[in-house]
């Protein structure tokens, strides 16, 4: 089996405290091809496990027997909805999605059934022997139409609807911007695809090495699925290559269980790259009215908008995402007015959940292009009018809540407009728009610069119950964590490591696996939470061992314990009992002796949203601008971004080098949204799912980067830090969009841009 | 229910064949004809470096070399590669360490895995070995190329998570060392 326990450079590391910029722990088996992915992993005897998928968007099923497949050589067994042997359905916040479809399918690439066989081309053709039969239904695929169309689901058509009222929002501005505004289908598209290894453990039980943001959450939808006690069910951190979101939702943990189960043998899951376009949720498409209401001198009065978020087939996170839309709906910026009606709807499209920025990103696009809009009918400098309305700490946001943090919006903004712009567009065909095809006519070819600020939510909010459990031990100079966090790259592994160096002295720090079975709950890597949450329950952990050890310490010289300091880099500091001078690391003094201590980390309570959308829902909020420098080819429509500059809101940077990492990182994917991702779906149908039709950036696509980190330190959350993930996706979109309108003139209100747009 | 777990799938394993993988002739049984190099270097000869983003030559995660050339090991026959030299990933290692060694560390890494370590190029890691092997092929070829030409070399190898920015930075900082050792 695997194992991705891999001990930090020990000795010497006087890089690895807070703030420093260590390498990560896993980077060395990462760069040697030694790392094991999920998808890498193997077992003696192990069978391969493929999903039969409804090449429908809606259907009844009228016919589905897996005996042909059976009799196929190498086909060790196959399941169906009748095979499911607990609950029928699975979800991560409503159970409404079946394991395997029964009678209806609702989206295309909905799962009907699983086999599993001695070679990954049996298991295809395995498929591919199944009989069954499918009556096709009209499928519902406009999403403005669901909420008054017949019920596609047991559960309904509407998932969620905020009516968020704040203030008096029948007040009217001297000016009134209007728009209407869309967001295409965007997709995680994280390389690793999703994979796992089951292995039953002979008596009834099974253990799943998977690819996942959440080990407990899926461990426990997975047992209930199984109808399976908990313990019974042990999820492993299989390497995980990428989530940004995609990963929250259960894919193949159930299948692969249920064929390890029935057939007694490891069985692989590995999807291919087709698959895994339908295999997890996406980005909400949106479609969003706006109006803003400003006074003649640009203060904003009011904002209404309706939004309508596409949730496709099953719930997902939808609840969630459109709670965020509703409650960013009206950007980074003082509204003391505003009628927010937010709906997230079922149809036959693909489903969508949770995506990095998770429902702010929609909205960001929206009021951005409002505010560009107001700027232009006001004749004020869009930097100037957002300036002019930016949040600050002690504002009250939409729904209510006042911000009792730090909010950097002005900082942030002026940060990434004080960054030099770019020298014109050199001869080199990759600098011009439409690169290698040598298109572009350069005394046409015309640059623009826009700007886009935008906020998200960090942690889990409405009342959401958000923990993280970690144990240190320290002995013999090593301190040992376990915490159950997915690493799915954003470099918690080498966070935790610099947090318990920083509080207990030492150098060596080995993280054991992450597992259910030997801690608590992380969490979800989400939310851009983890650095907060897991990283505070480390550090609580290792605060608990810090005093273990300074009670041993003071008890060996004879001394009170309120003797000795605690300093900030992990000494104890004080005098013993003759008089002298103590100074030591607490690794030190902790000797051979082992200290272990577990703390649980929770954030300050939050509240459900009232009738009205008003309550205290959130703990923190994080922001960021974006200045975008854009070249593009009016003729044909092509875009060149050529560079983004960012204003990034972190509190503190614990990793300047991952802080950048994500920052760079989310750019690349706001860029994509801004000018090339999109599923494109047609009539429920997914017609680019591929790497070949549905592109991202490359390093040839990717504008130079340049970043400022506004460092205030947050209260409550360790060290200062704020999570830094999800905002560099957040605005860069709307700030590239913002420059194509600036380059070109043209109203652009939906993303993708795409050339037929421009020209 | 018979089963018939031979690892062949019952679609008929073709005659046993030997490849060349890092120096070391690797004998390779049980294979279907079709099987891809990724497949059976992956899957068979237990050397799972090279990734398995896309299986279909968009992604670049599965690049290896095949008699110094580099190509995407997913649209390669197995087969097709008996009598040529294939070097992985895991043959990746600083001259003077045994290409394979079970205990390589950090000190056994190249300049080109090292230099992605330090400077932060790796995130999740799921394209890194796609790289290393491209940017020393690169390097191979074009000892000091300029920024737009490593743009341009690495245009098929897709990254996700990092915006290519501290992996350029890597490949800036091999350029310098090597230049400066010459």
């Amino acid at each position: 089996m695997t194992d991705v326990r891999t001990p930090t450079r020990r000795g010497g590391s006087a890089g690895g405290r807070v703030g420093d910029s260590p390498i990560r722990p896993d980077g060395t088996p990462k760069v040697q091809g030694r790392f094991a992915f999920a998808s890498d992993l193997h077992a003696e005897g192990m069978l391969w496990g493929r999903t039969l998928r409804s090449p429908h968007p809606h259907a009844r099923i009228a016919r589905l027997d897996v005996a042909p497949a059976l009799a196929l050589p190498g086909v060790a067994c196959a399941v169906t909805a009748a095979d499911v042997t607990g609950a029928a359905t699975y979800g991560l916040i409503a159970a409404d999605q079946p394991v395997f479809a029964a009678d209806v399918v609702r989206y295309e690439g909905e799962a009907v059934a699983a086999v599993a066989a001695d070679h990954p081309d049996a298991a295809r053709r395995a498929l591919e022997a199944i009989d069954v039969a499918y009556e096709p239904l009209d499928p519902l695929v406009d999403a403005g139409a669901a909420a008054g169309a017949p019920p596609i689901h047991p559960d309904g058509n509407v998932v969620r609807r905020i009516e968020l009222r704040h203030g008096d929002p029948s007040v009217w501005g001297d000016v009134l911007v209007e728009g209407t505004y869309e967001v295409g289908m965007q997709d995680q598209a994280f390389l690793g695809p999703e994979a796992g290894l089951a292995i039953p453990d002979g008596e009834g039980g099974v253990d799943l090495w998977v690819a996942t943001q959440w080990l407990h959450e899926d461990r426990d939808q997975v047992a209930a699925c199984l109808g399976l006690d908990p313990g019974r069910v042990r999820l492993h951190l299989g390497g995980v290559g990428g989530a940004f979101g995609g990963r929250e939702d259960v894919s193949m943990q159930v299948h692969a269980c249920l064929l390890a189960l029935a057939s007694g043998r490891p069985v692989k899951m590995t999807y291919l790259r087709d698959e895994s376009f339908v295999g997890h949720v996406h980005r909400h498409p949106a479609r969003m009215r706006y109006r803003h209401h400003a006074t003649w001198d640009g203060k904003l009065v009011a904002v209404e908008a309706e939004i309508v978020l596409d949730g496709g087939a099953y719930a997902s996170s939808s609840s969630a995402v459109v709670a965020n839309a509703a409650r960013f709906a009206c950007g980074p910026y003082r509204v003391p007015n505003a009628r927010i009606d937010a709906t997230v709807v079922r149809t036959n499209n693909p489903p969508c959940g949770a995506m990095r920025g998770f429902g702010a990103v929609q909205v960001c696009f929206a009021h951005e292009s409002q505010m560009d809009r107001l700027a232009a009918r006001l004749g004020i400098d869009p930097v100037e009018l957002r300036l002019k309305n930016a949040l600050g700490p002690g504002d009250v946001l939409p729904t209510g809540q006042a911000i009792t943090g730090t909010a950097p919006v002005a900082e942030c903004l002026r940060a990434a407009v004080a960054h030099p712009l770019p020298p014109p567009a050199g001869p080199g065909l990759l600098e011009r728009p439409g690169g290698a095809g040598r298109t572009d006519d350069a005394s046409r070819t015309r640059r623009g610069v826009g700007v886009a600020v935008g906020y998200k939510n960090l942690l889990y909010s409405e009342g959401f119950d958000d923990t993280s459990e970690a144990q240190v031990r320290l002995a013999g100079g090593v301190a040992t964590v376990a915490c159950a966090v997915a690493e799915v790259g954003q470099g918690f592994v080498t966070v935790a490591g610099q947090i318990v160096r920083t509080v207990l002295g030492c150098d060596a720090v080995v993280l054991e696996p992450a597992d259910t079975a030997s801690v608590g709950s992380a969490g979800s890597s989400s939310a851009s939470r983890q650095t907060w949450m897991s990283g505070g329950a480390v550090e609580r952990a290792a605060r608990l061992v810090a005093d273990q050890v300074r009670a041993a310490l003071a008890r060996r010289l004879g001394v009170a314990a309120e003797g000795l300091a605690l300093t900030a880099d992990g000494r104890l500091v004080g005098v013993d009992g003759a008089g002298a001078a103590v100074d030591v690391t607490v690794a030190e003094a902790a000797g051979d002796e082992a200290f272990v201590a577990s703390a649980v980390h929770r954030h300050r309570p939050t509240t459900a949203l009232d009738g009205r959308g008003q309550g205290e829902p959130d703990v923190s909020f994080v922001f960021a601008a974006h200045r975008a420098v854009v070249d593009v080819d009016p003729d044909l429509g092509l875009v060149r971004v050529v560079q983004v500059t960012t204003g990034q809101d972190v509190g503190r940077a614990l990793h300047p080098t991952q802080v950048t990492g994500q920052i760079e990182g989310g750019i690349a994917q706001g860029v994509g949204l801004a000018v090339m991702e999109e599923i494109v779906v047609d009539g429920g149908l997914v017609r680019n799912p591929s790497f070949t039709d549905y592109l991202i950036p490359t390093i040839a696509d990717m504008p130079e980067v340049l970043a400022t980190c506004i460092e205030q330190p947050e209260p409550g959350a360790p060290f200062g830090a704020k999570g830094v993930g999800e905002p560099p996706t957040i605005s860069s979109t709307a700030a590239v969009v913002a420059a194509i309108r600036d380059a070109t003139g043209v109203d652009v209100t939906r993303v993708p841009v795409r050339p037929w747009d421009l020209v | 229910m018979t089963l018939a777990i031979d690892g062949s799938g019952g679609g008929g394993a073709g005659a046993a064949y030997e490849l060349t993988v890092n120096g070391t002739a690797r004998r390779v049984e049980g294979a279907r004809p079709g099987d891809s190099l990724l497949h059976v270097l992956r899957d068979r000869l237990g050397l799972p470096g090279a990734k398995n983003a896309c299986e279909q030559g968009e992604c670049g995660s599965c690049s290896v070399l095949v008699d110094g050339v580099l190509v995407c090991a997913c649209l390669e026959l197995a087969e097709a590669a008996v009598g040529c030299d294939v070097t992985t990933v895991e043959g990746m290692a600083a001259p003077g360490a045994e290409p394979g060694d079970a205990a390589l560390g950090g000190d056994m890494l190249t300049d080109v895995q090292r230099a992605l370590v330090e400077a932060g190029g790796v995130q999740c890691g799921f394209c890194t070995p796609g790289f290393v092997v491209a940017v020393h092929d690169l390097l191979a070829r074009v000892p000091d190329p300029g920024p737009l030409e490593v743009r341009e070399a690495l245009a098929g190898n897709l990254c996700r998570c990092t915006g290519y920015g501290r992996i350029l930075a890597a490949v800036e900082r091999v350029v310098g060392e090597r230049a400066a050792a010459r």
